[in-house]
């Protein structure tokens, strides 16, 4: 018989189970020790935490800080900002309830050893703009990696977890999870009563703009593998906003970050002539969006997309007019450690093409999409939401419970809350694992049944790319070309062709209508199929298969709802080219998805969206 | 810039091959020695730059679009508490950056285990851990004006 015998079966039952050590996973798991003192708490991940997630390289700034201390922002501000910014479209319980939170968050930060930025002359933290403040953040995640360690039970490092376990004594209730040590190749089954999924958003969905060597420059980072949408998606949870793709606006090649640059050094764009260009667009962006183009602040798809309708004129390239700020020498050091803090490789770029941002005017691109709940873009899980502030629509249990029971989320995972970022994310998991405690707490002596049968299939699944390399292997003399399997890299590209191509990526100026999608859908039905034919010739590579075939599920997703979705709602993020302009009147409403594994289909369907906030 | 190794620094202690985030920082069979096997997955984040003890790992910017002659060099020191960066461009200019990394002892922080025991009205309550004290408000968690 094949590799999936020759493994070590590793078990740990647990009460709360933690999936990704990120911001939202340290979170989870620190909070979930607080309430659970006699719960075992574990957490699990597929490279280490030390160093995991979209804060592994650092970060500059913390996002989403209110300052209530010193009255800078309410809530409800928050609230207000991000339903702005994502054209009317969030969950407003849900970012009420990040907002109200993420304060207490980042004063512990601080106290752990978090170097804070603060301004001489209030002695409050730096603002960088209204809702951000500047840290030394190198050691972010670091720091906040040692808090969640002190609170686990166990943290296990190196295993990808690949599929969710369910209860077999109770229907549509989760019972925890199975993956596999990417070094020593052991089957791990985690039995859990509560699992809060902290994935990373996907990465590497969409074509990158760099397909040689610099693929990995991607501006979310390349190990963002969508398993915070595929591990809910596979098990029958609803999604929502899935359509709602983001697209990034920053310096070219590298992506280094411009939020600083705009709202703390006060840089500004114009085009190659050395003209403001947003204006030129107001009238032809009224025509497709109506009202909201007059929001302030200028919702940042609607900034794309003026920045796209300039280039498509031939006035490129756009570019951050630097020059001036940077005779600053402080305003200097602010602009290239904001990089060296968070985005190295733009330092890289800049150096190796002899840019100096104090001679040189650097060239701003858009990027290539990405699909994450955690940005200013909120796709993810269908989740209840608190239960002092969730109309009835929106709450059906615990807190950031999906619609799978037992099965709770945070971060990237949890759609509709835009703009948590990294204090945000962190703070959500807080708030997923008190509920998912709570959940634990409740269901008292009540057992779950995970049969042996159930891990068993589980574990030929996941070995099998290993023997399909193993065997393919012997009909070649050498090299990659395999009539009987495809390598995950192989996957990898053919999917981001067809995001790219048909699902509105860099290739068509994010441009897709419903003949495309649907080519697009029936390309990766036919993909799916080639994906049991993938082979990894180790184990390394048997983490790249099961990264692809995450991708490739949260791009299934993608593709469904933006089919869907029959209006162009962000501009600047997606085109609809058969629906070229915001439709309030049909579409002012969730989307919301449901996978059948059984049926093998998708049901798609509207849900209100409730402004609680005036 | 995909990172690289220094043959004659590198002793194969395999810190990078811990920390790595992507999973690309690998010991060579042969040599013993660490060496990036997947340069198109690199984000260029830099953990294992700063995690290396030999200073043995450096990195070279992405062939697609980084002309050759800069570098971007990392002395991460924990016991100091700062990071220092030196930025070399292709035309000779150079550029240096010190930023703190952490105003507290490494292994400091205490564990949510040896706080207090929360109460069971706490747990009913919306409040999180350490609130509402580390809110830094008076008035306690803010409510929602629409609640009934």
């Amino acid at each position: 018989m094949g590799w999936f015998n020759r493994r070590k079966t590793v078990f740990e039952d647990c009460d709360v189970l933690v999936v990704g050590g990120g911001m939202a996973g340290c979170g989870a798991t620190y909070e979930s020790k607080y309430w659970g003192r006699d719960l075992k708490v574990v957490c699990v991940e597929k490279a280490n935490i030390e160093r995991s997630g979209a804060v592994a390289q650092g970060l500059y700034a913390i996002n989403c800080y209110m300052g209530m201390q010193w009255n800078e922002n309410q809530p409800e501000d928050h609230v207000r900002y991000a339903r702005n910014d994502l054209m009317g479209l969030v969950r407003e319980d849900l970012g009420y309830d990040i907002a109200r939170h993420v304060d207490s968050a980042v004063h512990k930060f601080e106290e752990w050893g978090l170097p804070m930025m603060r301004d001489p002359e209030t002695g409050r933290y730096q603002r960088e703009g209204k809702w951000q403040i500047m840290i030394h953040g190198e050691s972010y995640k670091p720091i906040v990696a040692e808090a969640a360690r002190k609170a686990a039970d166990e943290v296990y490092n190196r295993i990808m977890v690949t599929h969710l376990l369910m209860d077999e004594a109770k229907s549509n209730r989760v019972a925890g999870a199975v993956g596999f040590n990417v070094r020593t190749g052991d089957f791990h089954v985690f039995r859990a009563k509560a699992v809060i999924i902290c994935a990373g958003g996907a990465s590497h969905i969409y074509k990158p703009r760099s397909v040689g060597e610099g693929m990995g420059r991607t501006w979310y980072a390349p190990w963002s593998s969508a398993s915070a949408y595929a591990l809910p998606i596979l098990v029958g949870a609803k999604m929502t906003q899935m359509e709602n793709r983001i697209v990034l606006a920053r310096f070219k090649d590298g992506y280094g970050p411009v939020g600083a640059y705009f709202l703390h050094l006060k840089t500004y764009t114009e085009n190659a002539y050395g003209e403001e260009y947003e204006s030129k667009w107001y009238e032809q962006t009224k025509e497709l969006v109506g009202d909201y183009i007059d929001h302030h602040p200028t919702p940042t798809c609607l900034r794309n997309h003026a920045f796209l309708e300039e280039l498509k004129a031939g006035r490129g390239p756009i570019r951050m007019v630097t020059k001036e700020a940077f005779q600053d020498p402080h305003k200097e050091t602010v602009g290239w450690e904001n990089f060296l803090g968070m985005t190295i490789g733009q330092a890289v770029v800049w150096a190796s093409q002899n840019i100096d941002p104090k001679h040189i005017n650097p060239e701003l691109t858009t990027s290539e999409p990405y699909v994450m709940g955690s940005h200013a873009t909120c796709s993810g899980a269908w989740a209840s939401g608190p239960e002092d502030v969730a109309p009835s629509d929106y709450q059906w249990g615990y807190n950031r419970m999906m619609t799978v029971e037992g099965l709770f989320g945070a971060g990237d995972t949890i759609g509709g809350s835009a703009h948590k970022f990294s204090s945000g994310s962190y703070t959500e998991g807080r708030i997923a694992a008190k509920a998912a405690v709570k959940y634990v707490n409740d269901m008292n002596s009540e057992k779950l049944r995970v049969s042996e049968k159930q891990y068993e299939d589980l574990k030929k699944v996941i070995y099998q790319p290993l023997e399909n390399y193993e065997v393919g292997r012997n009909e070649i003399v050498a090299g990659t070309v395999s009539p009987s399997y495809i390598l995950p890299i192989h996957g990898l590209q053919r999917l981001e062709k067809i995001m790219d191509e048909y699902v509105g990526g860099i290739s068509t100026n994010y441009m897709t209508n419903e003949p495309l999608l649907t080519r697009g859908l029936e390309l990766l039905d036919m993909l799916k199929e080639d994906l049991d034919h993938i082979g990894a010739e180790d184990l390394h590579q048997l983490q790249r298969a099961w990264e692809l075939q995450h991708r490739f599920i949260a791009s299934q997703s993608v593709a469904h709802h933006t089919l869907f979705r029959k209006e162009t709602r962000w501009p600047g993020y997606y085109y609809r080219g058969d629906h070229p302009k915001l439709d309030d009147e049909n579409w002012h409403c969730l989307t919301l998805s449901r996978y059948d594994k059984e049926s093998d289909s998708w049901d798609m369907e509207k849900a209100p969206v409730h402004h609680i906030i005036d | 810039m995909p990172t690289f190794v220094y043959m004659t620094r590198c002793d194969g202690c395999g810190h990078c091959v811990d920390v790595c985030p992507s999973d690309i920082m690998h010991i060579d069979k042969t040599y013993r020695r660490a060496y990036n096997i997947e340069p198109n997955m690199c984000w260029e984040c830099y953990s294992c730059v700063k995690a290396c003890p030999q200073n043995a790992i450096d990195a070279r910017g992405y062939a697609d679009f980084a002309p050759l002659g800069h570098s971007v060099r990392a002395l991460r020191e924990e016991e100091k508490g700062t990071i220092s960066w030196k930025i070399l461009f292709r035309d000779g200019r150079e550029k240096n950056f010190v930023s703190p990394i952490r105003t507290t002892k490494w292994g400091t922080i205490p564990s949510p285990a040896d706080l207090e025991t929360p109460s069971a009205e706490a747990m009913q309550s919306q409040e999180l851990a350490h609130e509402p004290d580390a809110l830094n408000i008076d008035g306690g968690l803010p409510v929602w004006k629409g609640a009934v």
